[in-house]
């Protein structure tokens, strides 16, 4: 005979990440997933942001690889709180992983967790991992028709970063193309054109940012 | 790679649900997959090959199948289903799409044998 169930398998990532929302709104801490291939320089971001927001937020850090401890010892080496969250091969984090992880961190004290992705254009966005706000991040080097090519990691992002624009000279990189195509498939989310490693446009980028964080942990 | 434990849960509640209505063996669990649901369903069968040892379930088969990509195009406010291959509105060409389904993923129903069968 056929038993119809019609069963919501639970314990999977849209539950949890409905639950970790919730404990970080009683935490008052605004959770940013950082999305972008490897290389794009997310952790360099998240190094300046932390130099810069640094002065008026607590911040804390899960920093998520296929393998390995480099990035959480390079957060941890600047005084502050991280976590690794090792995948052991899966391509982008779950909130899953992100529920189990929390409690290593000093939550009570935490205003910001910025979160890692894994280095990916395509599986990280299709993830809610019980994040605030995503920011996704393209570099220069990378070319400028990945939005066309990945297009739900710009569609459904808060902000996109364009890193390592000093090398815009160096590459035949049309950033009209990129502003254009990130705009048709996300009106309403700004742009902002930096540079990690000179640290220019991130004062634009740390007042967006600053205004968000500020409206989730009020 | 949460495949292992997503199939723990899907054999405890399929174990359960036999067991209400008086199951002696579970031949088939269907599976209904969202397009972003991100599970393999040869995943959950190799695990549930393992997992299934020794209970009602074993030598069971999962059937898997993977709901179609709903859209609403922000532009020409058309629905439509379509293939993540191809991800722009059917109608009018629009990239500005509003995703309706997403990462479903429900146990549908189960092939079960009662003692009287």
């Amino acid at each position: 005979m056929e038993i119809k169930v019609l069963h919501q398998v639970m314990e999977w990532n849209e539950d949890v990440s409905r639950q970790v929302r919730q404990t970080l709104k009683e935490q008052k801490i605004c959770m940013i997933n950082i999305m972008g291939s490897p290389g794009a320089g997310k952790t360099s971001l998240i190094t300046a942001l932390i130099g810069k927001l640094g002065r008026e937020f607590c911040v804390g850090v899960i920093e998520g690889d296929i393998a390995g401890q480099i990035d959480a010892e390079k957060i941890l080496s600047l005084g502050v709180p991280a976590v690794q969250l090792n995948t052991d091969g899966a391509c982008h984090i779950e909130a899953m992983s992100i529920q189990k992880i929390l409690p290593l961190l000093p939550i009570n004290d935490l205003d910001v967790i910025f979160v890692e992705n894994i280095g990916n254009l395509v599986c990280p966005a299709e993830f809610d991992i019980g994040e605030s706000l995503r920011i996704t991040l393209l570099s220069i080097p990378e070319g400028d028709d990945k939005v066309e090519k990945y297009p739900l990691m710009f569609t459904d992002t808060g902000c996109l970063v364009l890193n390592k624009y000093d090398m815009l000279p160096y590459f035949d990189f049309d950033e009209e193309r990129v502003a254009r195509n990130y705009e048709t498939v996300n009106p309403s989310g700004p742009l902002f054109k930096v540079s990690c490693k000179d640290g220019d446009g991130l004062d634009l980028l740390c007042n967006f940012l600053s205004k968000k964080i500020r409206e989730q942990i009020r | 790679m949460h495949e292992l434990s997503i199939t723990q849960s899907i054999l405890d509640y399929s174990l359960s649900e036999a067991k209400k209505h008086g199951g002696v063996k579970i031949r088939e669990i269907r599976l209904l997959l969202g397009p972003f649901s991100g599970i393999v369903p040869e995943c959950i069968q190799m695990y549930m090959d393992l997992l299934a040892e020794g209970t009602i379930a074993q030598g069971v088969k999962i059937k898997a199948t993977t709901l179609p990509l709903k859209v609403r195009c922000r532009d020409c406010g058309k629905e439509s289903e379509i293939t993540r291959r191809h991800i722009a509105c059917p109608f009018c060409e629009s990239l500005r799409l509003e995703i309706l389904s997403s990462n479903d993923f429900i146990i549908d129903s189960l092939e079960v044998d009662t003692d009287g069968d």
